[in-house]
C-alpha cells in the first residue's frame, strides 16, 4: 500500500503545518510543546528547537499575547487586504512569536491583545488579534514559556 | 602557518541608473573587463568566479558569457550581503590554495525591467506565504518597518534621527557625479515624505536603479602588474539570523553582531580604527542597526549617534560616501558597490568625496529581510 500523506484539501500544500490549519478551521490556535523540556514553539518542526527532542504535542494556546512590534501598511500588497492595515508581531503568552494583523482599536507596542479570527474564501481562517478587553489583560503563568 | 595576504586588485562599476543599451550579462562583462584591467589581468587569468542573481545556476551563465571555466565557483545567496561574503570566501579559497584570481561580478536592470516586487512568493505552501504574506506583510519593506518600530519603542529612537542617515547619504551623493539622486534634502523633507510602512517614509527607502559592478580578489604576486594600487583584505565575516520576521530572536540585534566580530577580530581592529564606513543602506534603519552591532556605538544609542551630521561630509565617521543605496545606486543587491567605493576611498581616488587620509575602510552588507550580514575590513599596506 502506498502512503499518499495527509489530505491537504483546502489547506496550504505543506504537510507539516496541516495540524495547525485544521485546528484553525475550528478557531483553535495550536502550538507544538516539547514533551521533554516543555517549551512551546511556532511554526511547527519535527524536533524541539530548544532541546532537539523529536517528541512534540499539539497544544491549544490561551489566545493571550503582547504586541512586540507593528507597522501600518499603506501600499497594496495582496488583493485580500485594502491598505491601510496593521501587521504586527505578537508574543504569545506561551512564548513563541507570530506575525499577524491587529484589528479594531489599534493597540500600541507592549499592549495586551487577544485572539480572534479572520475568515478567508479558499483557505482556513487566520489568527489575528485585537486590543484585550477587561479581564483579558493578565498574562497566564510564564512557566514553560519559550 | 603564515597565510598569504589577499588583495582587491581591481574594481569597476557597470553602467548605472537606467541602462537601455546593455543586457545584465553585458553590463557585468564590461565591468569585469575593467576591473581585471586595473588588476593587470585578463579573463584568461580568472580561476574562480563568484556571482548570484544573474539567472539560473548562479555562476554558470555568467561563466559561459565571459568564457571562464573556473576551478572554484560560488553562488552563495545572502541577498545584498552576498558580495562581502564572496570576498570572505575568496580569501579562504586563496588561503587554501584552491584559486588565485577570483572575479566577483553582478549586474541588474531592475529599474528598466520594472522587476522589483513587493512580494516574493508564488505558491501558498512556503512558510512565508502561510505565516507572513497572508497577513499582507510586504517584503522586505514591512520587515524593516517593524524593526524600526521596535527600536523606537525600546530606545526612543525618532524618525528625525533615522532621517539624518538619509540626509547624510544625499549630501555625499551631491559630491558623486554618478549618483542617481543629488538634490539636497533636509531631515524635514524625509519625515514629511509619504509614509509607506510606518515608521518608514519614502525617503527612508533605497532607490530602485540599474547597476552593478565587478572586483578582483587575488594575491600580491598575481597583482604585481596592477595598474592601480591593490588594497589589502584585512578581515571578513558573515552570519544570518532568520527569514520569517517573527523568528528573529531580537528585532534590534542583527547578524552584524557576528559578522562584525568575525571580521574585526580577523583584522585585529575595533570600530575606532575605521576611517571610512560603507554600510548597506537598503533603509535608514539598516544603517542605524549596523552602527550599533558593529560597535560604533552602544545598543540603543544609534539614534543619538547619527545626530549632528556625524556620517555626513565633514562628520566624525564618514559613511555612505558614494551616496549609498539611498541616493547613489541600488541595483537590488548593493553589496558589491559598497566594496568598490571602499577601495576607491583607500586609493585616494574618490574625487570631491574623498575622505582625507583614509587607511582603513569597512564595507558591510545586509541582505534578505534583515536576515544576513557580511563585513569586510580593507586597509592600505
Amino acid at each position: 500500500m502506498t502512503d499518499h500523506g495527509p489530505d491537504l484539501t483546502g489547506l496550504p500544500a505543506d504537510p507539516t503545518t496541516a495540524p495547525f490549519w485544521r485546528a484553525a478551521r475550528e478557531h483553535r490556535l495550536v502550538l507544538q510543546r516539547c514533551r521533554s523540556c516543555g517549551r512551546f514553539q511556532f511554526y511547527p518542526r519535527p524536533f524541539c528547537l530548544s532541546c532537539s527532542d523529536p517528541e512534540l504535542d499539539w497544544v491549544e494556546a490561551s489566545g493571550g499575547a503582547t504586541v512586540y512590534s507593528k507597522t501600518t501598511v499603506r501600499i497594496p500588497v495582496i488583493p485580500e487586504m485594502t491598505p491601510p492595515y496593521v501587521v504586527a508581531i505578537v508574543t504569545l503568552d506561551e512564548g513563541p512569536r507570530l506575525t499577524t494583523n491587529l484589528i479594531g482599536d489599534e493597540p500600541e507596542i507592549g499592549d495586551r491583545v487577544s485572539l480572534t479570527w479572520r475568515e478567508r474564501a479558499d483557505l482556513p481562517p487566520l489568527p489575528v488579534f485585537r486590543l484585550a478587553g477587561d479581564g483579558e489583560g493578565q498574562p497566564l503563568s510564564q512557566e514553560g514559556a519559550g | 602557518m603564515k597565510l598569504r595576504p589577499a588583495y582587491i586588485a581591481g574594481v569597476a562599476e557597470t553602467p548605472l541608473g537606467e541602462v537601455w543599451d546593455h543586457s545584465e550579462l553585458s553590463m557585468a562583462a564590461v565591468a569585469s573587463r575593467e576591473a581585471l584591467a586595473e588588476a593587470g589581468l585578463t579573463f584568461a587569468d580568472v580561476d574562480a568566479l563568484f556571482t548570484n542573481y544573474m539567472g539560473e545556476e548562479g555562476t554558470v551563465q555568467l561563466g559561459e558569457y565571459l568564457g571562464v571555466m573556473p576551478r572554484y565557483a560560488d553562488s552563495t545567496d545572502l541577498g545584498g550581503a552576498a558580495f562581502e561574503a564572496f570576498v570572505h570566501h575568496a580569501v579562504a579559497a586563496i588561503h587554501a590554495g584552491r584559486c588565485e584570481v577570483a572575479l566577483i561580478a553582478y549586474a541588474s536592470r531592475q529599474r528598466t525591467r520594472r522587476s522589483r516586487k513587493m512580494t516574493r512568493e508564488s505558491d501558498n505552501s512556503s512558510l512565508s506565504a502561510q505565516f507572513e504574506l497572508s497577513y499582507g506583510l510586504p517584503g522586505p519593506l514591512g520587515h524593516y518597518a517593524m524593526i524600526a518600530a521596535r527600536h523606537m519603542h525600546q530606545f526612543g529612537t525618532t524618525s528625525e534621527q533615522l532621517a539624518e542617515i538619509a540626509v547624510a547619504a544625499r549630501s555625499w551623493a551631491a559630491k558623486n557625479p554618478k549618483a542617481w539622486a543629488r538634490d539636497p534634502i533636509t531631515t524635514a523633507d524625509v519625515v514629511e515624505s509619504r509614509l509607506i510602512c510606518d515608521p518608514l517614509h519614502r525617503l527612508d527607502v533605497c532607490l530602485v536603479t540599474d547597476g552593478g559592478g565587478a572586483l578582483v580578489v587575488t594575491t600580491a604576486e598575481r597583482a604585481r602588474d596592477a595598474a592601480k594600487r591593490a588594497v589589502r583584505i584585512l578581515g571578513a565575516g558573515e552570519s544570518q539570523t532568520h527569514w520569517g520576521i517573527a523568528q528573529m530572536p531580537d528585532l534590534t540585534v542583527t547578524a552584524a553582531a557576528v559578522s562584525g566580530r568575525e571580521a574585526f577580530g580577523m583584522a585585529g581592529i575595533t570600530a575606532a580604527d575605521v576611517d571610512v564606513l560603507e554600510p548597506y543602506d537598503s533603509f535608514t534603519i539598516t544603517v542605524l542597526l549596523a552602527l550599533e552591532d558593529l560597535g560604533f556605538c552602544g545598543k540603543g544609542e544609534g539614534g543619538a549617534f547619527v545626530e549632528g551630521g556625524r556620517l555626513a561630509p565633514g562628520g566624525a565617521l564618514p559613511a555612505l560616501t558614494s551616496g549609498g543605496g539611498l541616493s547613489y545606486n541600488h541595483p537590488g543587491a548593493f553589496g558589491l558597490l559598497l566594496l568598490v567605493e571602499a577601495v576607491r576611498q583607500l586609493r585616494g581616488e574618490a574625487g570631491e568625496r574623498q575622505v582625507p587620509g583614509a587607511e582603513v575602510a569597512v564595507a558591510h552588507g545586509v541582505g534578505g529581510l534583515m536576515s544576513t550580514a557580511s563585513t569586510v575590513v580593507l586597509g592600505n599596506d
